[in-house]
């Protein structure tokens, strides 16, 4: 299959500089869904934004949750940030999203094949299934993997002035997150509807 | 399951207003601004599900599970707009953990309607059993839940309640049962 000979040829990144890239890039308030454990992690490390939610819990929501978001807000582009270990708990997601065709929304895949913060242990997935196929597969046209870090800097520039929804997956190395997230959920949501022009903070 | 809605509805699947449960959750939601209603569908729920895309006002679609449906909704409230999920009881046991650690801790007000089966006259071993779990479920976060049998409650318990979970930003579950609803029917 081609996808898999694209996967091999990929570079592989660091989630914390490609989160950092990508953090960089954003101009407009846009908001961005950090999936669970060390995908929000290394989010929270890249620097507080007040448009940041970080998940606690539900693995596998980033996505939907981001469309919520991305429904609730057209003129704002929605990014969600998720592990691949996460995404496969919810590829059903990815056909939600292709049917409704938010052009908001920006799905990234931190795709390690291992459920680093578990202990390492390689994904069903893992060598097997091809996360960007899948994509394409459940009716996401604009989905590629990122060669290598100019490459996504590059997809995420497309995706920004983009009219459909895109997925960009990126090959991941074996580190755990730079930091920590503060495990506040009530305060994480109450400052992302403030950063969202939703509410004012007390 | 068409005959037993007539015993409870017999203007059932006419429209939105016209007394019907089903017409009745539909106008209560729109009262209350709630236009993002995705769904894992039930056939009880078919003539809300049909009249829901039939309304512009309402975005209503299907998703693959039902914690997908609650994270939309989470997300959307989040964003400033409104959100409903609609499933039936064996999907409502599958929400435990999204409940737990997403719509409970960050104090979203998520609003389920659950239609009921596994009680009065299923002919489904299963679907009973899983029936059992819900509300020791829903005790076990001490959320708030209301089952519904009666049409002349309908719209006061399902108004209040919405308003009641968006102003306490708490969770609610609105519990359809086969008194209000006719239910399903063993028909082979």
């Amino acid at each position: 299959m081609n996808s898999k000979m694209t996967t091999r040829n990929t570079k592989v990144m660091n989630r914390f500089d490609v989160t950092s890239r990508l953090i960089a890039k954003l101009k407009h308030e846009e908001a961005v869904i950090g999936g669970i454990g060390n995908t929000n992690f290394d989010l929270w490390a890249a620097g507080h934004r007040p448009q940041n939610f970080y998940m606690l819990g539900s693995m596998g929501l980033a996505f939907p949750i981001a469309l919520g978001v991305a429904l609730a807000q057209p003129g704002r582009r929605v990014f969600a940030l998720e592990g691949d270990g996460s995404l496969l708990m919810q590829l059903g997601a990815l056909a939600t999203i292709a049917a409704l065709k938010p052009k908001n929304l920006i799905m990234i895949v931190m795709d390690n094949g291992i459920y680093q913060i578990t202990g390492a242990q390689p994904t069903p997935a893992a060598g097997v299934a091809d996360i960007v196929a899948i994509a394409v597969g459940s009716g996401l046209a604009n989905s590629a993997w990122a060669a290598d870090e100019e490459d996504f800097e590059r997809l995420v520039e497309a995706a920004m002035s983009a009219t459909e929804p895109h997925l960009i997956a990126v090959r991941i190395d074996d580190k755990p997150g730079v930091g920590t997230t503060r495990r506040d959920p009530v305060q994480i949501r109450e400052r992302f509807m403030h950063g969202l022009g939703v509410r004012e903070l007390l | 399951m068409a005959i037993a809605e007539q015993q409870t509805s017999p203007q059932a699947a006419q429209g939105s207003s016209d007394g019907s449960w089903h017409g009745i959750v539909l106008q209560t939601l729109k009262r209350n601004e709630i236009s993002l209603v995705p769904y894992v569908p039930d056939r009880v729920l078919t003539p809300l599900i049909k009249n829901l895309h039939a309304d512009p006002f309402f975005t209503t679609f299907a998703t693959a599970r039902e914690e997908e449906a609650v994270g939309i909704v989470s997300g959307a409230w989040m964003g400033g707009r409104r959100g409903a999920v609609l499933m039936q009881t064996s999907g409502f046991a599958t929400l435990a953990n999204v409940l737990a650690s997403l719509a409970v801790p960050y104090q979203i007000p998520l609003i389920m309607f659950v239609s009921e089966r596994g009680t009065l006259g299923e002919f489904n071993y299963g679907q009973s059993l899983v029936c059992r779990t819900m509300r020791p479920v829903l005790d076990s976060l001490a959320l708030e839940h209301h089952t519904i049998t009666r049409l002349d409650e309908l719209e006061f318990i399902a108004d209040r309640s919405i308003k009641q979970a968006v102003t306490t930003q708490a969770p609610v579950a609105l519990i359809l049962n086969p008194l209000l609803t006719g239910g399903k029917t063993f028909d082979k």
